[in-house]
This record gives C-alpha cells, structure tokens and sequence, in this order.
C-alpha cells in the first residue's frame, strides 16, 4: 500500500456507505456488479453474505456495512465491486460506486486519528479532494 | 542436433519403457526360464539405448548398454537368472529412473554410474563361466568376426564419440601351458585402455582353453593399432597380435540396420522365441491399440468447456420447461442426450486404469519384502479399473502408506507365521473394482490384524479418546482410530511406517478427493483396508432440495432413498430425534436448524427426508421439498471460503443461482 502513498497520482474507485465515500486502488478492483442473487453460506462470519455466479466462477461476497457494523440496507443504486487479492476474487457490497478518481499523493494523510468507527483499523488514509472526503481502505485488512 | 522439441515424448516414452522393464522384470524373476520375457525387457532397454544416445544422454545410453549386455547373456543361455543378478539389474533400473527423472525435471540425466556399471560388467563376466562345458569349440581361427546388429550398433556409436574400433588377432605361443591365464592378461591389458566387445571363441571357451592357440577380439578404445599390438605383445607366450580395423562394410550397414532397428531386432527374436518357448509374445505386440497421445492440459480444458455447456444445458432445460413450447421441448431434450453422451465420451477420455498406479507397487513390495526378510506375496486384482485421472493423481501416496503398513506390521515374520500355522509366505490383496458410482480399492493382509485391546490402550494414553468414549466404541471405530493422527502401534519405529504420521494422511487425502476409508479386521487373521473413491471430481449427479428459499444440493452417490415421514412416526430419544427405517434406527438432521435457515416455522403433519448414508451408517436429512435429480459441475467455494462446515462445495444451477452441495460424509458421525 505505501507505493500509493509516494505516488504522484493514485487512480482510485471511489464508492458510497452510508454517508461517507471511499475507495480502493483501481488495480485491486477487476468490475463493478449490479445487486444479484446472493447464496448464503451458513456457518460463515455475518459480514459474509454468501456467493454470487459471477459469470461462471462461484465468488464470495463480503457485506462491507455489516464490516463496518453499519445498519444493513439496500437500495437501488447498491453494488458489488469485484476486488482481486491475490488470485482470489471477492465481491463487497456498497451503497454506490459511481467515480473513477486521480488522487495526488500531496492530498492524501496518513490514518488521522479520530476517524472512528470499527472501519479504523482497515483505513490506509485520507484525502481531501476540494471538498470532499476520501477514505482509503486497505483491502487485505478488509477481507 | 536441435533435440528439444523431442523432449517431452522421449521422457513420456522412457518412462514407459523403464515401466516395462520393471514390469517384465518381476516376471522374469517368476518364471525364470521364459525368454519371451527376457526379450521384451531386450527389446525395450534397446529402444531406451537408441533413443537416450539420440538425445546425447550418454549415462543414460551406456547404463542401458551395459544392462542390455547382461540381458544378452541370458538370452543367449551365457547367462542364468538369479535373485542377485536381477538385484543389480533392479538397482540399474533405478538409476535409470532417477536419471529420465532428472532430465524431465530440467537436468541434464548426469549420474554416477561407475559402480552400478562395474557389478553389471561383473556378472556379464561371471556369468560367462556358467554353462561353458556344454559349447562345443567352434572353428577357432576365423579372421574376421561377425557381429549381430547390437554389436554393429555399440561400434557405431563408439565411432561417433571418437572411438576406434579394432579386431585384435593374438597369437599364442604353441607350448603355452597355462592358456587360460594369458587370455586373462590379455583382457587384463586391453580393459585397461578400452572395452572388449566380443572376443572369437566366446569368453568362456577362452576360458576353459577351449582353442587352439589363436583368438581375435574386437575391442573399441582410444588407443592407436600400433601401441595396442605393443603393449600386448609384451606380454610372455604371446607370439603375435595383429591389430586391425573393424571391416568398413560391417559399420556401413549398421546405418540401415540403426533405422530399422526395431523391426528386424523383433523379427530374429520371435523366430528365436517360438523355437526355444512355446510363448510367443507377439500377441501381445498385437495387443496394443490404436492411439494418439494427447496433451493432458488439453483434455482439461476441453472438460472446463463442456462444464460450461452443462450449465448452458440446465439453463436451457429450465426455460423450455417454463415455456412448454412443443418444438423447443424437443430439441432441447435432443441437446441434453447428446450432450450426456458426450459428458460420457469425454469423461470416459479422463479415465486412467488404476494400473498406473498399482504397478509401481510389485517392485515396492519386493524391496520391502527383502529389507525386512519378510517373504511377501502381492496379488493384483482389477488393475484395469479405470479412474479419473485427477483421482488417480492423489491416491498414489496414500496406496503405498497403506500397502507399507500392511506389510510393516501386518505380515509377520516368517517363523512366527510358520508358528501360527500360516503359510510363511505372507499374502497382500491389492484389489480394485467398481460398484455404482464409486470404485473400491481393497488392500487386504494375511497378517496379524489389530490387536483392538492394544489399540484402545494407545488412544487412551495419547489422550484421543476418553475412557467414557471408549467403553462404547464398536470394533470399526476401534478401528479407525488407527487412522486418527498422532497414532501408532508399532513398538518399534522402523524407516518403512510406524511414525505415527501416516496413516491420518491417508485418511485426509481420501475425504478430501470425496472419499472414504473404513477398516475390517480379524485379530490374528488380517486386516481390510476399504477404499470408496468417487469415479470422478467434476461433474457429479446430486438431487436438488429446498430448505426454505434456498436450494442444496445432495449427491446422489451418498443417497439411499427418500421418503415422507409422518410426524407421528417420529421418536424422540434423548436430544436426538429419529425414525425407524426398514427396521433400523436412523437420527435426523434438520437441515433448517443446521445451516441457519431463515424461515418462519410452520407446524407441518409430516416431513420430507433424504436417507444418506456414510459406510454403514445412516442418518436422515430433513428437508421442505425434493426438487430432483441433476447433473452439476462442482465449484470449489475457493479459499477465502474454505473449510466451511458440511458443505464440499457449490454449482450452478441452470438459473444462474448458486447451489451449495452438502457434505454428507461430515454430517453423519
């Protein structure tokens, strides 16, 4: 994650939960999915919501509300994002995931301190982007 | 030469040849007089010789060579087949292995052969002094030798690698007493520069002074004519040696011969055969089929693409079961039985005989046999039985834990056996077969089965069970505690088995390939160790069920019926609810309970139950409604998902949905 932070400019997938935006490096995402069935595997932590048939290849889904211990609701405009770690693919739900963003690498700040939320500990940092707020996440961390 | 590309099929088809060798070898030690065997293993390492010294692995061509010499002298009656004579034949097999090894995992097949090389040459010589009496000298004073296309065929190659090849003509002194002796320094000098090939009259005419006073030898060295007749001449009672190069006419021959090796080494060898036994092997030449080698990642892929189609087909089943329109109805189902014969064809391409696998076992077997001066019997039953090949890939490691133990501490030792009444020889059944879905491998032993007291005293200690547990165990699970880890009853750790580690290896592996293990045994009269596999990985016939809104999947191999159970009919011992079913008692598994079903409960006047059944033991799972019968590609969840409990897997169905496919295996303990 550090080559993010020294980079001149980082290509990011910013996305929607709740009332906040964040996002993951664009390298880490392979597609956005629309909200399609989801087969729940039963005996598996809460925050996984089961698999999904994405297009033949039998993918685990990752409820990131439920990660970050937000209520869980969905509507419309929710996601999956297809994130890639390793040769494995893994699907999170998010409320929306609209912008492909160039962040330079001055606006971005190391994990402040009061953030808050259990999704602390998955923040790799923050940057400020006129007057929006971007939260990178660490998505080994998430998983 | 640009040999690259010949790589793969020269390692594919030593390989075979190394397998036939083998093969042929512990048949030979059986019957030890057929020389139909003997030619076949000829026949074989010769094609092995051309073929590594094509390929520029001179270890690898002269090893051979020099096994091919040995084989010679047998065939030729030089020779007679003895336990270490093939004991050295054995350990050049090995090496060879360990080379074609090497060269397929990258190397260049360099080895140490030196020793290996020596003992070879050391029983061509000894082996000479065997039936000498019988020969009759022959007409000694032949100037020039003739060489039968294996000699032709060393003199050319030894030509190509900058060698000369000479007939030496050495004359004794006629008043020499002690003949024998000087042919002996002659060798004596001339091994020291180079090899003797073939000398006029045979080795052991020689040997026994059955000649006059004149003998010639070809011989390939680096040396030139004139030291060679120098040095051979210095020695006393030789009057003459006249050095002289190989006939050109012979070497140029050997060119046609080279090509067409094969052939005309088969044609003189089967006339041979049918003469001296009355086996000919060439109905096995016509045994063999017609084949083409294909990639293995090929058939892989073909197998990933029709997956794809099965799922297309249930797809397809479903809308024209929605749509019920007559002519689609038909040609979709027309689809589905070509594609189920095709499922079938290419399927049946992925199958392996077990024979791949058990073959390596004889040779196991007889090593283990001679390091434990155990005297062992292996007797192969349905090694034709075919398997997938992803199947056969991992069954290998745990067949040869299994037969290793059966044979390190199932057999006994021959005076105890002869003790008990038993044959000294001790007896492992290796037998395969079908049986529905699945294939059974049996590996049974005459030895001295399980001592169960023994048995229940070491779980204890190690503390794998409880007293409690243990006072209500039945004999199998007795049994089967062998396979738990950290387990071993041997008193003494031997290199063969006894650390105690595999066994539960065997046990992970064969779950882990859908399988299971179970254990008979008769204290004093052997032990059974029954293998189920299932006949393949990837598309496995399940019965779909509904719990709720959510669909499972059961396979089909580990169902016994299914039946509607009245509520009444229900019994309730402590915690555990169950139904008497033909006449056994048989718990059932709420599946809604069990996987967390999301549902609202509704009182129901009976229940939908799938008996399955793991070995002898049953269980019935309880369920909201059969869907039915289908065929469905198994998914691995991946590993961030691994380990889940009860589940072995996911498909997908033809609506797109994902279907979990339960784990019966973990259900019913």
């Amino acid at each position: 994650m550090s080559e993010i932070l020294t980079s001149s400019a980082t290509k990011v997938i910013a996305f929607q939960l709740k009332d906040k935006e964040y996002a993951f490096p664009v390298q880490q995402v392979q597609s956005i999915e629309k909200l399609m069935h989801i087969t729940r595997v039963p005996g598996t932590s809460p925050f996984i919501k089961g698999v999904i048939n994405l297009r033949g290849v039998v993918t685990p889904i990752v409820d990131l509300r439920s990660r970050f211990q937000l209520p869980e609701e969905y509507n419309e405009q929710a996601r999956i994002i297809i994130t890639v770690s390793g040769d494995t693919e893994i699907g999170l739900i998010v409320d929306g995931a609209n912008d492909v963003l160039d962040i330079p690498g001055s606006v971005i700040e190391l994990q402040p301190e009061g953030v808050g939320g259990a999704e602390e500990d998955y923040i790799v940092g923050v940057a400020k982007l006129e007057k929006r707020l971007i939260i990178l996440l660490d998505l080994e961390k998430v998983l | 030469m640009e040999v690259s590309q010949y790589l793969d099929i020269f390692i594919d088809e030593s390989k075979e040849h190394l397998q036939a060798i083998n093969e042929n070898l512990l048949l030979l030690e059986k019957s030890p007089e057929d020389l139909g065997i003997v030619n076949e293993i000829f026949r074989a390492a010769h094609t092995l010789k051309g073929m590594s010294a094509t390929m520029g692995y001179d270890d690898l061509a002269n090893l051979t060579h020099k096994m091919e010499n040995v084989l010679d002298a047998v065939r030729n009656h030089k020779l007679q087949v003895s336990t270490d004579m093939l004991d050295v034949v054995f350990e050049s097999v090995d090496d060879l292995e360990a080379m074609v090894h090497d060269i397929a995992s990258g190397g260049d097949g360099k080895r140490d052969v030196t020793s290996i090389v020596k003992k070879l040459l050391k029983i061509e010589q000894g082996g000479a002094a065997f039936d000498s009496s019988l020969q009759k000298s022959p007409d000694t004073n032949a100037l020039h030798m003739e060489y039968d296309e294996f000699e032709e065929a060393i003199i050319q190659q030894s030509k190509d690698q900058g060698f000369e090849c000479y007939e030496i003509s050495i004359q004794l002194h006629s008043e020499c007493v002690l003949k024998a002796a000087r042919v002996f320094m002659v060798f004596e000098v001339l091994e020291k520069y180079g090899e003797v090939i073939k000398s006029l009259p045979s080795v052991e005419q020689l040997e026994n002074e059955q000649f006059e006073d004149r003998f010639t030898v070809a011989f390939i060295t680096k040396e030139t004519a004139s030291s060679l007749k120098d040095k051979i001449e210095k020695i006393s009672e030789v009057v003459q040696a006249d050095v002289s190069e190989t006939p050109r006419k012979a070497v140029e021959d050997i060119m046609l011969a080279q090509e067409e090796a094969a052939l005309k080494q088969d044609t003189p060898v089967e006339k041979k055969e049918t003469k001296t036994v009355n086996e000919p092997a060439a109905s096995k030449a016509a045994a063999s089929n017609k084949t083409i080698r294909v990639n293995i990642e090929r058939l892989d892929s073909l197998m990933n693409l029709f997956e794809e189609l099965v799922i297309d087909r249930g797809r397809l089943e479903q809308i024209s079961s929605e749509l019920n329109h007559p002519e689609l109805n038909e040609t979709v189902e027309r689809m589905s039985r070509i594609s189920g014969d095709l499922q079938e064809i290419i399927l049946s391409m992925r199958m392996v005989p077990v024979e791949t696998v058990f073959n390596r076992f004889p040779r196991m077997v007889r090593q283990l046999a001679k390091d434990l001066n155990k005297q062992m019997n292996l007797e192969i039953i349905g090694a034709e039985t075919e398997l997938d090949r992803t199947v056969i890939d991992e069954i290998g490691d745990p067949l040869v834990h299994l037969i290793r133990n059966a044979i390190d501490h199932g057999i006994e030792m021959p005076a105890e056996r002869k003790a008990k009444g038993k044959n000294e020889e001790g007896t492992v059944k290796l037998k395969a077969y079908h049986s529905g879905n699945h294939v059974f491998i049996e590996i049974e032993d005459d030895g001295a089965g399980i001592d169960k007291e023994k048995v229940l005293e070491k779980a204890l200690t190690k503390g794998i069970i409880t007293k409690e547990q243990a006072a209500s165990l039945t004999d199998g699970q007795i049994y089967e505690l062998i396979l738990a880890s950290g387990f071993s009853t041997a008193d003494v750790i031997s290199d063969i088995s006894g650390r105690g580690v595999g066994l539960d290896v065997v046990k992970t592996t064969i779950e882990s390939l859908g399988g299971a293990i179970s254990i008979q045994s008769e204290f004093g009269n052997g032990s059974k160790f029954l293998i189920q596999l299932p006949l393949t990985l990837s598309i496995i016939s399940v019965m779909l069920v509904e719990i709720g809104s959510e669909k499972y999947a059961v396979p089909l191999s580990s169902i016994i019926e299914t039946a509607i159970v009245q509520k009444e009919d229900i019994l309730n011992t402590h915690a555990q609810r169950v139904i008497d079913y033909r006449g056994k008692i048989v718990p059932l598994l709420f599946l809604e309970d069990l996987f967390e079903v999301p549902k609202e409960q509704k009182e129901e006047s009976f229940y939908s139950v799938v008996i399955v059944r793991k070995g002898d033991k049953m269980a019935g799972l309880v369920v909201d409604s059969f869907i039915g019968q289908q065929e469905v590609v198994l998914k691995s969840l991946g590993n961030y998902l691994s380990g889940v409990f009860a589940i072995s897997g996911a498909t997908i169905l033809g609506d797109g949905q994902v279907a979990l496919i339960i784990d019966c295996n973990a259900l019913i303990k």
